[in-house]
């Protein structure tokens, strides 16, 4: 018996019945990811809209949608707001904000812990668009910010105006941080008190442990969460668009933002989608700049 | 053999769930779609269902448009069909994109549909609508004079035909309070001849009235058409120019009427005549005019739409009883006075059948029953519009309504958007350049930019220069 099982293994490695168990999975990966990304892909070429002549008969324009997006100074402002955006709320805000958290927590008692994480996730539970209305109510002309100022005695600033996109930036950070919290929080448990205390009794101080062991220690984590939390803002709508609408002017245009505008309200698709693609080409490049940096 | 029974049995279970998956997917009709005749509740009559599809604000089964459709759907001589409404909840500019989508399919589509006047040529070009003159030539009401004329330039499309009929409109001029002019020692009944007027009534606002803004303008991207309509080509259309010249089929892109209405922008906000900037640049800022700042006596002059007033009535989201005798409406002035004297631009709404409609022939029987004079004049009048029929305008009912029947007058000077599929874009370039201008672009500037975008989007060959 043992034997012919031995014979008989090999050979049924070599049939390809493992295809048949995944197909049902391979059809939804066809249908639902596969497909709209070729459908996308094909109509950021044609001159797709939601209406007017344009939606009556659908033609290939070739390269025109990207032409266009070149010559758009819209465009050049909104890669730039979203970098900006990205920068800001991501990359130092709930990057270094969430770390900061996280080491501040890191051996205290089971209390404080609670106490801090509890806060900082309420922002991370609330719905994105619940979110917004929030610091919207915050940072408005009549808002909480400004009553907490006026009583001080100093006048009213007008911030989704005066300073929009940093109320923007604070909105997201507000909002994301919990998550970076909760990822270095898992990083830093890793850390092996054995070590520390091997540094501590040969006389490290603590920056030298911060620096030398810490920060090595969790650097990949570090970098998959750069990543995690760039890739999440790439995308962030409903915040921006329920608390400035994407201005005053263009000044808090992201993106997707303008992808919708022109996707929505100037109803042309097509050009929507060209825009989208390259905001995934923006996601693309990124990621693999993370993916490289953790590789080294 | 063993293994090739499996393999069959392998592949039927792969296709079962990919056919299942598939089954989940496809499922067609929703129920305010079907067209087809149903049962009735006795199982009798078979009753064909037309379904009406409108804008829902947020008010429900409480709106006026719902509760119209509702009584007459009660009253509705052949019982043999069903009225049913099938409102879309959404914001203005959504309700276009959803309406646009639910159009496109033979499964989505309504059986009559609200168009806005704006983007009823669009959705023409697009092939959504149904031309409707072989019906409209054999309905008595269209040829007879009952429906005002020059409303109908609002429903025809760039190909000469109709596709719809209009229900409701609305004019645009200068709101002002009179108690507000009485204490800066103007007079009550004003009646500005130029634009100079209206800025030189601002200006003594200012100064003998410090507190009140003196003149509110959408002039931001947020508030979207009503920048574009309300401001914005007030002012153009006052200086004789207009976006669009019919006569050769271009967009005028730069112009002396352009500058000129620019400029009045700009005067506005560098002698700090209008509100602050932070008030003005956000999607709220009509409603900031016309429900707080108007009725508080915070704010001089707007200049707005007649529908204003639906927000003082009783049921309204700002009811201010007393607006009936504060309020002044005064018609928009020419920029020097050149004839007519004043301007308005008219919008107003229509009901249109969709061509994937499934019972055009039922849906034109109630567009013609809903859009009688009796059943007009009760739409217009729950819900603060103004008519676009000549029996209603005459109807003293309706002329007893206060500002109904001067804002009706103003009809007269009427002037539509331009009837062109690409208007929708350009009024977001407009928007643009206007706010640009009120955050302190010079005009020049401003036009400039516009003519570089407008070309963009309808092609060098469809501007012009003047």
């Amino acid at each position: 018996m043992s034997s012919l099982s031995v014979d008989v293994y090999p050979k049924r490695r070599k049939t390809y019945t493992w295809l048949f168990f995944l197909l049902p999975s391979i059809a939804i990966m066809l249908v639902f990811f596969i497909y709209p990304i070729l459908l996308t892909f094909f109509y950021s070429f044609t001159n797709l809209a939601l209406t007017g002549e344009a939606a009556r008969e659908l033609k290939f324009i070739g390269l025109d949608n990207y032409a266009r997006m070149f010559q758009d100074p819209t465009v050049r402002i909104s890669i730039w707001n979203t970098l900006v955006f990205l920068i800001g709320s991501a990359v130092i805000g709930q990057q270094v904000l969430g770390f900061l958290i996280a080491l501040l927590m890191k051996q205290r008692n089971k209390t404080f812990r609670r106490v801090i994480g509890t806060i900082v996730l309420a922002g991370w539970v609330t719905p994105e668009i619940v979110c917004a209305l929030c610091l919207y109510s915050f940072f408005g002309d009549e808002g909480t910010l400004n009553a907490i100022i006026t009583f001080f005695g100093f006048s009213e600033v007008t911030w989704l105006f005066t300073v929009p996109m940093l109320t923007i930036i604070l909105a997201n950070i507000w909002h994301g941080t919990a998550f970076s919290m909760l990822v270095f929080q898992a990083a830093l448990d890793d850390v092996p008190n054995e070590i520390e205390e091997a540094a501590v009794v040969d006389g490290a101080s603590k920056w030298k442990i911060f620096t030398r062991i810490i920060i090595p220690y969790i650097k990949s984590t570090i970098t998959t969460n750069m990543m995690l939390v760039t890739l999440q803002t790439l995308g962030v709508f409903g915040l921006i668009y329920a608390m400035t609408g994407g201005g005053p002017g263009n000044s808090t245009t992201t993106l997707p933002i303008f992808m919708y505008n022109q996707a929505f309200v100037n109803y042309q698709l097509g050009y929507g989608t060209a825009i989208s693609l390259l905001l995934l080409l923006i996601g693309i490049v990124l990621s693999l700049l993370y993916i490289r940096s953790m590789k080294e | 053999m063993k293994s090739g029974k499996r393999g069959f049995w392998l592949v039927t279970t792969a296709l079962l769930s990919v056919s299942l998956l598939f089954g989940c997917t496809g499922g067609k009709g929703t129920p305010a779609d079907t067209g087809d005749p149903e049962p009735g509740k006795d199982g009798e009559t078979a009753k064909k269902i037309i379904t009406v599809t409108f804008r829902d604000d947020g008010i429900g089964e409480n709106g006026a448009f719902y509760k119209w459709l509702k009584e007459l759907s009660a009253s509705y001589p052949d019982k043999s069909v069903e009225i049913k409404p099938t409102p879309i909840q959404a914001s203005e500019g959504d309700y276009f994109a959803k309406v646009a989508l639910a159009l496109k399919s033979k499964d989505t589509a309504p059986d009559i549909v609200t168009e806005d006047t704006f983007i009823l040529n669009s959705d023409a070009s697009a092939g959504y609508l149904e031309p409707l003159d072989d019906k409209l030539a054999a309905w008595e009401d269209w040829g007879n004079g009952s429906f005002i004329e020059a409303m109908k330039k609002g429903v025809t499309a760039s190909d000469g035909k109709v596709y719809g009929v209009p229900y409701n409109t609305d004019s645009r001029g200068l709101w002002y309070n009179k108690d507000i002019f009485k204490q800066a020692g103007l007079p009550e009944d004003w009646q500005p001849k130029n634009w100079e007027e209206v800025l030189s009534a601002a200006r003594t606002i200012k100064e003998k009235a410090p507190d009140v803004v003196p003149i509110w303008m959408n002039m931001g991207k947020a508030t979207g058409e009503a920048t574009s309509m309300q401001t914005y080509e007030m002012l153009l259309y006052g200086t004789g120019e207009r976006l669009y010249d019919n006569a050769g089929g271009k967009w005028i892109t730069k112009s002396q009427g352009i500058l000129d209405a620019l400029t009045f922008v700009e005067t506005v906000n560098k002698e700090k005549l209008g509100p602050p900037l932070s008030k003005v640049l956000n999607g709220q800022a009509g409603n900031t005019a016309s429900r707080e700042y108007l009725p508080q006596g915070k704010l001089a002059i707007s200049l707005d739409g007649s529908w204003i007033t639906g927000n003082y009535m009783e049921s309204g989201a700002a009811p201010w009883p007393e607006y009936k005798d504060v309020l002044g409406f005064a018609p928009m002035p020419t920029s020097q006075g050149q004839d007519p004297g004043s301007i308005t631009l008219a919008g107003g709404w229509a009901l249109s059948i969709p061509s994937n409609s499934k019972n055009k022939d039922e849906a034109w029987e109630f567009i013609q029953y809903a859009l009688n004079k009796d059943n007009t004049q009760k739409l217009v009048m729950s819900s603060g519009n103004i008519t676009v029929r000549a029996d209603v305008a005459k109807d003293p009912e309706y002329t007893k309504m206060p500002f109904n029947e001067i804002a009706t007058e103003y009809l007269q000077n009427a002037e539509f958007r331009p009837a062109q599929e690409k208007y929708p874009e350009v009024s977001t370039q407009i928007q643009t350049m206007v706010e640009s201008v009120a955050t302190g672009t010079s005009p020049a500037d401003a036009m400039n930019k516009y003519a570089q975008d407008v070309t963009r989007i309808v092609g060098a060959d469809h501007i012009v220069e003047k």
